[in-house]
């Protein structure tokens, strides 16, 4: 018995040694990243605010395609929730409206360059601003091309695309490469296609009706220039369409990387592994995503973003200021702004460094050349990963030959519908 | 005489071992329990509150009453998954405690290596779910003329091979130690009686075999509706038809309502109505064949 009552003091003692944490009075900043290819910059960054300024900085970035889970879980820790995370579109302001701070007026937004990238919630408030901005489209080994005998000037619209990748894809054999790398529907390639790809149909039916927030539902108006490009994907390309879901995205970027196919979709981001595997920033090139629609000649890169800062409005407000505070300092210091233009490329402030990535130049010289964004549309899906699922299955099976494209238009149209109704 | 017979029962019946266990039995228990009502007991209360309610957050909930199991009952989606589960379920069911069983019977006849091979037999059990669905769905999809994810029954029969090829082996070991423990007697009178090899296994083997088939048919059955690893990493519900994923099973079906923010609740009641289900049907499967054993 006596044994016992001290084993049992013991614990009490042990217990009640441990103190809750003192409310810091100068606030802290707990930042939930979304990219881990930046981890370690914004570990770096986080403790030279430290030194400097004596707040406490903690980063934390989630594993690849985990962000939205472990949001939600940091979340439910009262005190220790995240101070600074990211919501990507419109679906995430529908979740986290409640969670979102209203920045207008705030230091922050008065460094941006442009209002374009923000998020708006319900009454228009901005709850998220867009801290860098990135483009894709069809990135081109110039050289590769050359030797096959084409030029880049050759490509206007879908119809020479698919010409001169007809041309390329019929003598493969006799160039040792072939038109596109593979379409891969694995789950580490297929957002290309059910995300980026997609978007093409979604922006220039949004464009005509004049839609500027999410629809309930959507008309698949122009379905069949999706299908053009899919097709295209497809066909003039080594990989077995029958097959597709075993094809990842490291091996579509191994294929373009060892000079086995002269076109590859994806966007600036690919840059840095492109150049350090090997490729020169000369034999590089970007061009617009081009499937069949009138006008397409004039078209830019798709350019948009997915990364907006939200500051967590259920935070105390020393904890928000403290996070405003490092914000300002990201964007406007010296080490701040050049980590952002390494990590992120161009980004909308006013401090903003230059990029040395070669597929930003491309999207400005677009843009100087006064051709038209092809801004995120899919940004507005609703129940994004249900319904790029829903995509990814049609176009396997369209692909390998058991469903007809109605299959697609299904999962594009009524599925937008569904996914729709499941979040409202 | 009689101190030499208790110290004979064992020394657990010794009071000196008794009166502590009586007495502080709660210690030896109150960890385990704690970690049961921590990880099991109050989620799962958790749970049953929450299926009532829209949530996003388990902090952010509104009632709904029985809004939440009126829409899983909608739900084509689930409906198709309770199907194609019980389907998998019933075929694995047979095949892995048919096999099971046949490879035990051969294995508990003093071959050569019989050890060896138990031991090979049972190691795919010791394989993660994921890893195994991953490395099997790569070998599976080589050499089919289309993806497991295209075509529904490839989906459909590469599930129940993985799920064979994992569990034979559990299964193995239980009716090992079951066979073993037949009575030899019996089965030398039957010898005598001049009773045939099909005879012997059907009235003499099986029913002193049954508590293992209990257990066995239980866990195969139990694990067949529970699928969720390998069923994600096979072929994730695909392919999909006007919306409804042809190979998605229950657990899966769940897990990916649970994404969208809005669904959870809808899928916490379909995660209740699973409880209720898998749990019932273990039972009238426990009463079933508890019935048919025969003491020993």
């Amino acid at each position: 018995m006596k044994k016992l009552l001290a084993v049992l003091l013991t614990l009490a003692m042990l217990l009640g040694m441990v103190s809750l944490a003192s409310a810091d009075e100068t606030g802290k900043v707990y930042y939930l990243n979304f990219k881990p290819e930046a981890d370690q910059a914004w570990q770096d960054l986080a403790k030279l605010y430290t030194e400097q300024t004596g707040v406490e900085v903690k980063v934390l970035t989630a594993a690849s395609g985990t962000y939205s889970d472990t949001l939600t879980a940091e979340m439910e820790k009262k005190d220790a929730a995240p101070t600074l995370f990211q919501i990507g579109n419109a679906e995430g302001v529908a979740t986290w409206a409640d969670y979102a701070l209203k920045l207008d007026g705030t230091d922050l937004m008065n460094e941006m360059t442009t209002a374009d990238f923000n998020l708006k919630n319900a009454n228009g408030d901005t709850v998220a601003v867009g801290y860098c901005y990135e483009a894709y489209g069809i990135i081109t080994n110039v050289a590769l091309l050359q030797k096959a005998g084409h030029s880049l000037d050759e490509i206007k619209d879908f119809a020479s695309l698919k010409a001169v990748a007809d041309d390329i894809h019929a003598r493969a054999a006799e160039l040792g490469f072939d038109a596109f790398t593979s379409a891969g529907l694995d789950g580490s390639s297929s957002w290309r296609f059910s995300g980026h790809l997609t978007n093409m149909p979604l922006f220039y039916e949004f464009r005509d009706d004049g839609i500027t927030e999410q629809p309930a539902t959507v008309k698949g108006t122009y379905l069949n220039a999706y299908k053009n490009i899919w097709d295209l994907y497809i066909t003039d390309s080594a990989a077995d369409p029958a097959k597709l879901s075993g094809y990842t995205g490291g091996a579509a970027e191994d294929e373009f990387i060892n000079g086995q196919a002269v076109f590859f979709q994806n966007g600036t981001w690919e840059f840095a592994t492109l150049t350090e595997k090997g490729m020169k920033a000369e034999e590089l090139t970007m061009l617009p995503i081009y499937c069949g629609v009138e006008g397409e000649e004039n078209a830019a890169l798709c350019a948009g973003t997915e990364n907006c800062w939200a500051v967590n409005a259920k935070a105390s407000e020393a904890d928000q200021k403290a996070t405003l505070d490092f914000l300002k300092w990201v964007v406007t210091s010296e080490e701040g702004t050049k980590m952002m233009a390494e990590q992120f490329g161009p980004i909308p402030f006013k401090s903003a460094k230059e990029p040395e990535n070669v597929f930003f130049k491309v999207a400005n010289e677009y843009l100087a050349a006064g051709k038209y964004v092809v801004t995120w549309a899919f940004n507005f899906t609703p129940d994004v990963d249900n319904w790029r699922a829903g995509i990814v299955s049609a176009l396997e099976q369209y692909s390998a030959g058991t469903a007809d494209w109605g299959e697609v238009e299904y999962a594009f149209v009524d599925g937008w519908a569904k996914c729709y109704e499941a979040t409202h | 005489m009689k101190k030499k017979g208790r110290k004979a029962a064992g020394a657990v019946t010794s009071p000196l071992i008794r009166r502590p266990i009586q007495r502080q039995f709660a210690i030896f228990l109150l960890p385990t329990f704690l970690c049961f009502c921590i990880g099991f007991l109050w989620p799962f209360i958790q749970g049953i509150y929450l299926s009532f309610n829209k949530f996003s957050t388990i902090s952010n909930t509104s009632w709904v009453g029985f809004g939440n199991y009126v829409k899983a009952f909608q739900d084509d989606g689930f409906r198709h998954a309770f199907g194609f589960t019980a389907m998998v379920a019933v075929t694995s069911l047979v095949l892995i405690n048919v096999l099971a069983f046949a490879v035990a019977f051969a294995l508990t006849k003093s071959i050569r290596g019989s050890n060896l091979f138990r031991g090979v037999f049972f190691v795919p059990n010791l394989i993660g779910g994921i890893v195994l669905g991953y490395i099997w769905k790569t070998l599976i999809n080589s050499v089919l003329p289309v993806s497991m994810s295209i075509q529904v029954n490839y989906g459909f029969w590469g599930l129940i091979v993985v799920m064979c090829w994992q569990q034979i082996g559990y299964m193995m070991i239980i009716y090992i130690a079951g066979l073993q423990a037949v009575p030899e007697d019996m089965l030398e009178a039957a010898k005598i009686d001049g009773a045939s090899g099909w005879k012997t296994l059907w009235h003499i083997i099986l029913p002193n075999v049954m508590p293992s088939i209990t257990i066995c048919t239980f866990l195969s059955l139990t694990n067949g509706f529970k699928l969720y690893d390998q069923n994600l990493v096979l072929t994730n519900g695909a392919p999909v038809r006007r919306g409804v994923g042809m190979t998605e099973m229950l657990a899966l079906n769940i897990a990916n309502n649970f994404t969208t923010a809005n669904q959870r609740g809808v899928a916490q009641a379909k995660a209740v109505l699973f409880f209720i289900l898998v749990t019932t049907i273990a039972l009238v499967q426990l009463r079933l064949t508890r019935s048919k054993e025969v003491q020993q």
